[in-house]
């Protein structure tokens, strides 16, 4: 079945607002403010994220720290104790260390961090990471770093004059076989 | 003495809504105010970005030291197709914020975190996220000074979460450090987080019937023309490419949709955490605080319900299904309200044939029908109205409870009918308020697009125009009646309509009422 259609009904109260002319000035407005609104936020104003005379010094380092303490060898009478399968004749803590970090930059100490080993057991790697904003040019920059809790374990330490760059990013991590800590 | 209670916020933002909404309208009209279709204006969007950005990564090299060569090349696609392709899929994202922020003051200034809406707020707030994380990662992949840049920010921000072993920022330490492996994770993110979307978007809209995925055609051809000049005029150019050993001194930030990174840099990122959890945790915590009382939903009476599927199909929020007639003949349906998605509009009532008033009974009976405003009700408030009219022309004004309000327009020869929605009323009481003794009917509706139960105003003009079932009958002399689209603050629109229509019925004072006399009446 079709529905007739009556266009013949009155609907002359239907709100148009402005017509002819006025109607198509203001969408012409309203789509300028629209692509305004758009062309101008979507670039501008410009960001600085640093100021032209500064740098960054990233510190970042992620490693696994030295266990807590000395491996040990069982006795004969511990390993009877223990399930055949178990029997390991040396036993190491299962603990690591947890990594400390000192930073001085211009004789000024700008970060002192401990990171905590992850893990329920604490057993799994520490991480510190920092971004610190300085003023470019030359700087003295002083870094000392552990993971070690054992007595008389070593502290490793870098001092280094750098000359930065404005807007360079320096970054101090800590590679073993690289000597320990690093600048790059 | 009346109590005069302050305004609170919501009130006081939605006239200022409903003020600016009329201010567009007076430009683009009701029907086509980009205010009015801020939903659909959102799904254009996403379409302008899937469309864009489908080409684009056709184009695009997906390795990190291709990346930048790539987006510069389209410069050299001819007529500067890779300036419009760049611009689209930009500033296409920029309005995909905006008009999504502006859907959600929107909704939220009309209390449609309520109630059966509550379960489209809910599954729009993930969009919010969805939106902001896909975007976002769209930048990284130019990997320019701003992608190293916002890469890094995030990378940083997401760090204070204790959830990975090693800080994502140091994936960012050297140049050697960001692999092709790792732009494989910015391309899952601006490929694989809008496939999320698109699936809760989908969510979004599932209890919708009649959904509008396309504003109307005007409105889009006329967005896209002005996203396409913006791209070509103002187009979207890359920064110098990414240099990890360097930090840029000066970006172009897109500030509609980086702005959490400076954010971030200027307050803290901890402060900027606690302000995303807590804008969505009081996104989400809205549909739950303290709240009117729903309204009473649609009641179907078997004995009445023909199963036709008028109430099905004119549902705005898909409430009603068909289920076999248990007292009927094997094939009859009946209709079945879903107490949980009927938001009580009486929208069905005014579709279901059986809410003819010319049916003999006693109590007019219908098929569905609204507990708290029921048919049989309005026919017995309209016989005792007319028979009690003293003016020589008297006016039936039916409007809609969330429209023009109808207080003031009282007056000796007016008779108000404020309904749940205009939606609610059949077609066939306007006949037979003329037959009845009423000299003329206005229906006011809501403007267009702005029925607060999405389709009411639309579905009333389709039935009077006779487009739609049930639809007023022909022999009705249209001089007799009035449509009129007045919203709230339109009260002088819905007076002018009376006055029109009361100056046209005295001039047709000779005329009879209805033109010819072939209505029969049913049982």
């Amino acid at each position: 079945m079709t529905t007739p259609s009556r266009p013949d009904l009155p609907g002359g109260a239907r709100p148009t607002g402005a017509t002819g002319a006025a109607q198509w000035v203001g969408q012409v407005v309203l789509y300028g403010l629209f692509a305004l609104a758009i062309g101008v936020f979507s670039q501008w104003p410009p960001y600085h994220p640093i100021r032209s005379d500064q740098a960054v010094i990233k510190i970042s380092v992620t490693r696994l720290g030295q266990p807590v303490g000395e491996c040990r060898r069982l006795s004969q009478e511990e390993l009877a104790k223990l399930p055949p399968n178990m029997r390991d004749p040396v036993q190491c803590p299962r603990e690591r260390a947890p990594l400390s970090m000192e930073v001085d930059v211009g004789g000024k100490r700008v970060l002192q961090r401990v990171a905590q080993p992850t893990g329920l057991s604490k057993d799994g790697s520490a991480s510190i990471y920092e971004r610190l904003v300085v003023a470019a040019g030359p700087q003295q920059i002083e870094v000392r770093f552990k993971d070690d809790v054992r007595p008389g374990a070593t502290t490793y330490h870098r001092q280094a004059s750098v000359d930065l760059v404005p807007g360079q990013v320096l970054v101090v991590d800590f590679d073993a076989e690289k000597g320990g800590i690093t600048l790059q | 003495m009346p109590s005069h209670r302050p305004a609170s916020v919501r009130s006081r933002g939605l006239s200022g809504w409903q003020a600016l909404e009329r201010g567009f309208d007076s430009a683009f009209g009701s029907a086509l105010n980009p205010l009015r279709h801020l939903g659909a204006l959102g799904f254009l969007a996403l379409w302008l970005l899937c469309a864009s950005g489908i080409v684009l990564f056709i184009l695009f090299d997906t390795s990190v030291t291709g990346a930048y060569a790539s987006v510069e090349g389209l410069e050299r696609l001819p007529l500067r197709l890779g300036q419009l392709l760049r611009g689209l899929h930009r500033y296409s994202a920029d309005m995909l914020m905006l008009v999504m922020l502006l859907h959600i003051v929107r909704e939220w200034l009309h209390g449609h975190e309520r109630g059966v809406r509550r379960f489209h707020w809910l599954t729009g707030v993930p969009l919010v996220a969805f939106c902001f994380v896909s975007a976002v990662g769209g930048f990284w992949l130019i990997w320019d000074e701003l992608s190293q840049y916002s890469a890094l920010a995030t990378a940083e921000w997401l760090d204070l979460l204790p959830l990975l072993t090693t800080p994502l920022a140091r994936n960012f330490l050297t140049v050697h450090a960001v692999s092709d492996r790792l732009f494989s994770l910015f391309i899952f993110v601006h490929v694989g987080v809008p496939v999320l979307f698109l699936f809760g978007l989908w969510f979004h809209i599932q209890r919708l019937a009649h959904v509008s995925v396309l504003p109307p055609r005007v409105l889009t051809l006329g967005l896209i023309g002005v996203l396409a000049l913006l791209a070509l005029l103002r187009p979207v150019m890359s920064h110098a490419p990414a240099t990890l050993g360097q930090v840029p001194t000066e970006l172009h930030l897109d500030w509609l949709l980086l702005w959490l990174h400076p954010l971030a840099d200027a307050t803290s990122g901890g402060f900027v955490w606690a302000l995303v959890i807590g804008v969505l945790a009081l996104l989400l915590a809205l549909p739950f605080l303290p709240q009117p009382a729903r309204a009473a939903v649609a009641v179907v009476d078997p004995d009445n319900c023909s199963g036709c599927r008028r109430c099905l199909v004119d549902c705005p929020y898909a409430a009603i299904t068909m289920v076999d007639h248990p007292n009927q003949r094997v094939g009859r349906e009946l209709a079945l309200v879903d107490a949980d998605l009927c938001i009580g509009c009486g929208i069905c009532a005014g579709a279901c044939p059986s809410s003819t008033p010319f049916r003999r009974i006693q109590q007019l009976a219908t098929g569905i029908d609204m507990p708290q405003l029921p048919v049989d009700a309005l026919r017995a408030r309209l016989r005792q109205d007319m028979g009690a009219a003293t003016a020589s022309h008297p006016l039936v004004v039916f409007s809609c409870e969330h429209g023009a309000a109808v207080d003031g327009r009282q007056a000796p020869d007016v008779q108000t009918y404020p309904l749940l929605c205009t939606g609610q009323l059949p077609p066939s009481f306007v006949e037979y308020a003329l037959r009845d003794g009423a000299a003329g009917v206005v229906v006011a509706t809501c403007r267009e697009g702005g029925c607060e139960f999405r389709l009411g105003q639309r579905w009333t003009a389709e039935r009077l125009a006779g487009q739609r079932e049930p639809h007023l009958r022909q022999h009705v002399p249209a001089e007799r009646v009035e449509l009129v689209a007045a919203g709230p603050g339109d009260e002088p629109l819905l007076s002018a309509a009376i006055d029109r229509l009361r100056v046209r019925v005295h001039g047709l004072s000779d005329q009879p009422r209805i033109q010819n006399d072939d209505y029969s009446l049913q049982t």
